[in-house]
């Protein structure tokens, strides 16, 4: 009989058992009846392209297939399913951008009266940059003229992009004279869908370039414009404590989750949870108040801001439903597992989708619309309230783990945190790593996957890395599956940091783990990098700094191409089972050897933790060789 | 004896059951490890097209077994409870046992000139290409359990 790697946390081994007691099968059982994956399909030598195939490479016999029908080699056809796999991704953080941008815009035409511009200093720092006039003009005039040139940079065919040009000088000429600095947003998306049908594009490094041309497109385009529009609709964070895991789910309260990505419908369901006419409702209905949690990376999003606690991540978004006592699931898009709607029926569990791009059926259907975002959200909620009653009170089971958390740090706010108000400044950090205090900065990223030791891979790896004085940031459901161990906590410095890590955090009066939000937030990471570059002392270039970034348990697109944003700007990334490229060997020298010496970053690949922390301490170690620096303080 | 039995109507000629026959016969047992190998397992079971239907294929350790009196370099034997047994170390390379196979189910390895046949994965006792089929058209059962 098979067997997952599942390690998991304490509620997570609660609700698996529960789940089986009441005969639900969950993403494990599923992936227990999927092994084993098709080796083809690991390796990437698998090509549906085209209808002369499906063709397949032989990994094993000389003398079987090793071109497609076409011609195609392993190279190729690894190549192009990779871009296809980076494509997928970004368009998915290219779209949130544009749905980010259009309730922006609606915002600032007054026509969508839930939302409004809470950050004014930074939408006047963006509107610069776009090119918008802001001097004695209306915050709306300035926020509409903004929107209509972001919209513009989706469409645009020729140039550069603008918050692309953060970017510090050298790394911009890098990609400059590699001919991969992107020149629109939804261009190179479609360019990618061209080269990759079949008889186009057949040379596997030209491929990877376009390949790192679509994902900067996406770190430095749509990913960069979702996070900024949102700090501006939705308020900066600044850290705030809440909590996490399925444990914030209450007996006596109506329990509404959202789950997904865009923040445009999860912020407003937090708001309206808080209306008196509701609460008031939700009491007449024997509930002691309204809970909302979330689920994935759009719980991170009301987490950094409201502080609205994290149920789950990714993997615990079946076991959520399964406690019995949530009158309603409300998703958006990306990773929405479509299992839910069934599990759902196990319950009185209602579940709403609500995006024309995402449909689930099983699930109620309400678009979501802007315009009405507030009454939306209040007629949800309502029908929530109206669910209470329906609960099987002989089908409750809510586990009690749940642990403390910081987060919402932001790369302004670093600003603050190093140098207070007065004198803002990214140099102690500098200074801390050239001083060799802190090795290097690390981002500790990604999903949770049930092909991995779910959970305990990020501990150790994060363990590892404080011990030995890296600096973590982190984002999405791998910073969740910390949150839930307790480790986003300032106590963490004490219990698992090095000494000169340990130095500074206490100098500093910050945790030696940073949440910085949901994936698309990785982008702050990328502005975060042109910061240190711009205090000086830790070379010129994105590709000097010593910095990683890790997604030890990868499963989306979305990954890759976050993975490839990072490694064409010039950083080391592990990720921890490889994407399907071992079947050509051309490609897997491309991607962990031959890219390095184009952009200075590169892939690795390993599933052992603590290897991986050894990778990346060694990568860390070699940049601080050439940049020079002091050896660490405590080693 | 328990043999491998195929249903050809189940077969979807995904090639999972040759993919982790190599691994298995491949020293690292690893498949991202196992492609990289020079002496890298050959798959002693392969999928053939019919007409209507896939064939996977492999040695059927035959009662009747003409290979093995074929064979020159008495590196065949049949053993009635463990099938057919093959001594490597013996054999010459001379494809008698291939051209002799009424079901084409050997085949030989150009590189050391030995031939390749299915050990019922030996080492594990439990054929890897039906522990692994994802539709079931291996299975690995007692021979008076099927009706022929």
């Amino acid at each position: 009989m098979a067997e997952n790697k599942f390690y998991g946390d304490s509620a997570t081994r609660e609700m698996r058992q529960v789940a089986e007691d009441l005969g639900i099968q969950t993403v494990w059982d599923r992936e227990l009846l999927q092994q084993p994956h098709c080796g083809f399909g690991l390796l990437g030598i698998c090509c549906k392209n085209c209808n002369m195939g499906p063709c397949r490479i032989d990994p094993f016999n000389p003398n079987g297939p090793k071109l497609g029908v076409c011609g195609a080699d392993a190279d190729v056809i690894a190549a192009r399913n990779l871009l296809r796999h980076i494509t997928a991704g970004s368009a998915c953080h290219n779209d949130h951008g544009r749905e980010l941008t259009k309730a922006f815009k609606l915002a600032a035409q007054g026509k969508a009266p839930g939302y409004q511009i809470t950050d004014e200093s930074k939408l006047k720092v963006l509107a610069q940059e776009y090119g918008v006039k802001v001097e004695g003009r209306s915050l709306q005039d300035i926020a509409v003229d903004l929107a209509d040139r972001i919209f513009a940079e989706y469409g645009q065919q020729e140039g550069e992009l603008v918050l692309i040009q953060r970017a510090p000088k050298k790394t911009k000429e890098m990609w400059r004279k590699l001919g991969i600095m992107p020149r629109g947003i939804d261009r190179e998306v479609v360019e990618a869908l061209a080269r990759t049908n079949m008889g186009v594009d057949n040379d596997y490094r030209s491929l990877m370039r376009h390949g790192m041309r679509v994902a900067l497109s996406d770190g430095w385009g749509g990913s960069m414009i979702a996070t900024e529009l949102t700090d501006i609709l939705f308020r900066s964070p600044r850290p705030l404590d809440s909590r996490a895991n399925l444990g914030v789910l209450k007996y006596d309260q109506v329990n509404i989750l959202v789950h997904g990505h865009v923040p445009v419908l999860s912020d407003m369901i937090a708001q309206a949870a808080s209306d008196p006419e509701l609460i008031k409702l939700a009491k007449a209905k024997g509930a002691s108040g309204i809970t909302v949690a979330g689920v994935c990376c759009t719980a991170l999003e009301v987490l950094i801001r409201r502080g609205v606690p994290v149920a789950g991540n990714f993997l615990q978004q079946e076991l959520a439903l399964i406690t019995g006592v949530v009158e309603m699931l409300i998703v958006d898009l990306q990773c929405v597992m479509p299992s839910l709607p069934n599990i759902a029926g196990n319950f009185h569990t209602k579940v709403i989708s609500t995006s024309p791009r995402a449909h689930f059926p099983g699930s109620e259907y309400v678009e979501f619309k802007e315009e009405q975002g507030y009454e939306i959200a209040k007629k949800l909620i309502r029908a929530a309230i109206e669910n209470y009653p329906n609960r099987n009170q002989e089908k409750i089971h809510i586990p009690k783990a749940v642990e403390t958390l910081v987060s919402g740090f932001t790369t302004e706010y670093i600003f603050e945190m190093l140098g207070g108000k007065t004198l803002s400044t990214y140099k102690p950090l500098n200074d801390g790593v050239a001083m060799g205090r802190i090795r290097g900065v690390v981002g500790v990223v990604g999903c949770d996957n049930p092909k991995m030791q779910s959970g305990e891979t990020h501990i150790k790896l994060i363990k590892e890395l404080l011990k030995n004085d890296v600096l973590v940031v982190q984002t999405g459901c791998a910073a969740t599956a910390c949150g839930k161990e307790g480790l986003l906590t300032p106590e963490t410095a004490f219990k698992y940091c090095g000494k000169g890590l340990q130095e500074i955090c206490e100098a500093v009066g910050c945790p030696p783990i940073l949440h910085m939000g949901p994936c698309v937030d990785n982008s702050r990471i990328l502005t975060a990098c042109c910061e240190i570059v711009g205090a000086g002392g830790l070379g010129v270039g994105l590709d000097e700094l010593p910095v990683a970034g890790v997604a030890p348990e990868w499963m989306s697109e979305k990954a890759i191409a976050i993975g490839w944003y990072f490694v064409a700007s010039g950083a080391l990334v592990v990720f921890g089972q490889p994407y399907p490229v071992y079947g050509s060997k051309n490609m897997t020298n491309y991607v962990t050897k031959e890219v390095e010496e184009l952009t200075g970053g590169k892939w690795a690949f390993e599933i052992d933790p603590l290897k991986m922390a050894k990778i990346i301490i060694e990568h860390l170690d070699s940049k601080r060789k050439t940049l020079n620096l002091k050896p660490m303080m405590y080693q | 004896m328990k043999k491998l039995y195929y249903d050809a109507k189940k077969c979807t000629a995904c090639k999972t059951c040759e993919i982790v026959c190599a691994i298995g016969h491949s020293p690292s047992k690893d498949l991202y490890t196992a492609i990289l190998e020079d002496n890298a397992a050959l798959p002693s079971v392969r999928v053939y097209a019919g007409q209507d239907e896939n064939y996977p294929m492999a040695c059927r350790h035959c009662k009747d077994h003409p290979c093995v009196s074929a064979c020159i370099a008495s590196a065949l034997r049949y053993d009635p409870k463990e099938g057919l047994l093959f001594d490597k170390e013996k054999c010459v390379g001379c494809w008698m046992c291939i051209m002799v196979c009424p079901y084409g189910a050997v085949r030989p390895d150009f590189r050391d000139s030995k031939s390749v046949r299915c050990d019922l994965c030996a080492d594990i006792k439990d054929p890897r290409c039906a522990k692994n089929c994802p539709t079931k058209a291996i299975i690995y059962v007692e021979e008076k359990a099927i009706n022929v």
